[in-house]
């Protein structure tokens, strides 16, 4: 299960990369929102689970506890990145009205073409 | 446990969501924001002096003890950084309200410089690693808010790099956190300090390490600084000071949490790593202080420059440097923000940010000038002022660890600041004015008065270093016997 998560991770990362180097302004966006899934994923493999071991804190005998630290972690990282994401969509939208490109090596910007 | 430790991140947070709904109102909204950051610096103030008196103060919230529940650990160091960035943000307030204009003071920019100090004083006093990315985050989204304000095409264009490149950086910082709690179990920094002890730093550990110096560099501005200059220059200036003045210096606190309390059991590695970068930046800064002549870019390299100067002291890894460091570090945040205070009035009163276009200024505006002049000595280092006393004690600290080729790089960095600046001073303030006495705009006191009282505060923090320096010795002393963090956080005798 955890090699499994890794190698999706691992796909994730890749295309989000490739995403992200790209010129088309709405693409790159598109690359940051799956490389935050991808690192939620990472954060979940890193806390460690197994289908043996049971929910925290709904009965004491089982022989492991899943750790819930890293889902409360998640859970944060998840809202944090929904709202960057968010702004980020809404300020490419303004960027596209007011300089009427999406492509980012017109948006280099230099000192004369203000 | 002291609950007032809370309140420099809790008293802007709630005031800056009260001040959205109070958006018509906009005297209201100055006053209430004036009366906040006073109050915060204030109480941060009597943080500090009680530190001093009682030890570190740590607050673990809900009643849960330290490696359990999330807490704040308020010690020397990063109280004296809160209580330096809520005097710089009280003062700069004052040049905000006469400079920033009708329309963004409509459009929030009160709540989004409280949520920015919120977020800046959470990353200050956290003592967990997952709650510095949360300090990061809301002082990122104000700040990226901060920047766009207005929709200016230049600021859209710079807004976009800035935010993609802190958003490519949080989650970097996110895999950093989680290879570390794969590998420790645990996100409390003084329990990630014991942990890390007990295994001593084997190469895993260090290579999270390098994650951890790749981000926290990133937001600092140490070598990854080509972000910086462009969007530094962007927003209004009273916006881009406080930027100058706090949120590299975020990045530059986290890296000094993180290799003095965590990862110090390799400095061959790490510290190495860490003096090569901060030598690279200095050079690279220095080249562009001195190539542009458009005085927005020349101050944010002189910006990237302290950022490298500061780290030397980092990566010389002694007492003697630390120290160097810290008081480089407050003093960088008073004159930085004067700095840029100074370069906004400067363009704002000729009209352009084009060092040609501009001459002989301080024949009609002497303070201006005069107040640039002090300021300008002040980064160079002349004793009087705040800027020499952290310089002498990171030479003196390179010196005694033989960083030969460090010490120098920081003196002839210092020697390019004041060219840099005094080609400013040579071409804005010197020579025939440009302007004659009927097309002269007034000065507005609400620009001269903010400057001036900088200015007082850098004078004081130079002539006053006695009564700082117990102090800046005990943070030094904090960050160089991690044991001492530790022994707050994870053992408070009963109480």
């Amino acid at each position: 299960m955890e090699t499994m998560m890794s190698v999706l991770v691992g796909i994730l990362v890749t295309v989000a990369t490739y995403l992200i180097l790209s010129k088309s302004l709405l693409r790159v966006i598109l690359g940051t929102a799956i490389m935050s899934h991808a690192v939620h994923l990472l954060i979940m493999i890193m806390g460690g689970f197994s289908r043996d071991s049971s929910a925290p804190l709904l009965g004491e005998e089982a022989a492991s506890y899943t750790d819930a630290l890293p889902q409360a972690l998640i859970l944060t990282a998840i809202v944090i990145s929904f709202g960057v994401t968010a702004f980020f969509l809404v300020l490419a939208y303004r960027t596209y009205k007011e300089l009427k490109t999406d492509d980012l090596t017109k948006l280099r910007g230099h000192d004369d073409n203000e | 446990m002291n609950n007032l430790l809370v309140l420099p991140m809790v008293l802007p947070l709630l005031v800056g969501i009260i001040l959205i709904f109070l958006r018509p109102f906009v005297k209201v909204q100055r006053v209430i924001s004036f009366i906040t950051m006073l109050v915060t610096f204030g109480i941060s103030v009597y943080l500090l002096v009680m530190v001093q008196q009682e030890g570190i103060v740590t607050l673990d919230f809900g009643g849960w003890a330290a490696p359990f529940g999330i807490s704040f650990v308020g010690d020397s160091f990063s109280l004296l950084l809160v209580t330096t960035a809520y005097l710089i943000t009280t003062i700069t307030l004052l040049y905000v309200f006469s400079t920033i204009g009708k329309e963004r003071e409509n459009m929030f920019v009160y709540p989004l410089i409280h949520l920015l100090l919120a977020g800046v004083a959470c990353s200050f006093l956290t003592g967990d690693l997952f709650n510095l990315y949360v300090g990061f985050e809301v002082m990122l989204l104000a700040s990226y808010a901060l920047i766009v304000l207005g929709g200016e095409k230049a600021q859209l264009r710079e807004s976009i790099k800035y935010v993609l490149v802190n958003v490519f950086s949080s989650f970097v910082f996110l895999i950093g956190i989680a290879y570390l709690y794969g590998v420790l179990g645990t996100l409390n920094l003084a329990h990630l300090s014991v942990r890390i002890a007990e295994v001593g730093q084997p190469p895993i550990l260090t290579t999270i390490a390098i994650i951890f110096l790749l981000v926290f560099s990133l937001k600092a501005g140490l070598l990854l600084y080509f972000w910086l200059p462009g969007s530094y220059g962007a927003p209004p200036m009273s916006i881009s000071a406080l930027f100058g003045a706090l949120l590299t210096k975020v990045g530059i606190y986290s890296l000094f949490r993180v290799f003095t309390l965590l990862f110090y059991h390799e400095p061959g590695i790490t510290h190495t790593l860490l003096g090569i970068m901060a030598i690279l930046t200095m050079v690279g800064g220095s080249i562009g202080a001195v190539a542009y002549n458009d005085l927005r870019k020349i101050i944010a390299y002189n910006v990237v420059i302290a950022v490298g100067f500061i780290l030397s002291g980092l990566a010389i890894f002694n007492p003697t440097a630390i120290e160097g460091a810290i008081y480089y570090l407050v003093h960088d945040m008073i004159v930085k923000a004067l700095l840029f205070l100074l370069v906004g009035a400067t363009i704002y009163l000729s009209g352009t940010a084009r060092l040609e276009q501009m001459s002989g200024m301080i024949r009609n505006y002497p303070l201006l000038g005069w107040l640039f002049f002090i300021t300008m000595v002040s980064l160079a280092g002349i004793p009087p002022l705040s800027g020499f006393i952290g310089k002498v004690y990171v030479a003196q600290g390179a010196i005694e660890s033989s960083a030969f080729v460090l010490l120098a790089v920081t003196l002839i960095s210092s020697i390019f600041v004041l060219y840099s600046l005094l080609r400013i001073f040579r071409n804005v303030f010197w020579g025939e004015t440009i302007i004659s006495k009927d097309s002269m705009i007034p000065m507005k006191k609400g620009m001269i008065i903010p400057c001036a009282l900088l200015a007082i505060a850098t004078l004081t923090l130079g002539l006053g270093v006695e009564g700082i320096a117990s102090v800046v010795a005990d943070a030094a002393a904090t960050l160089m016997n991690p044991e001492i963090y530790i022994d707050a956080v994870l053992n408070q005798g009963g109480v």
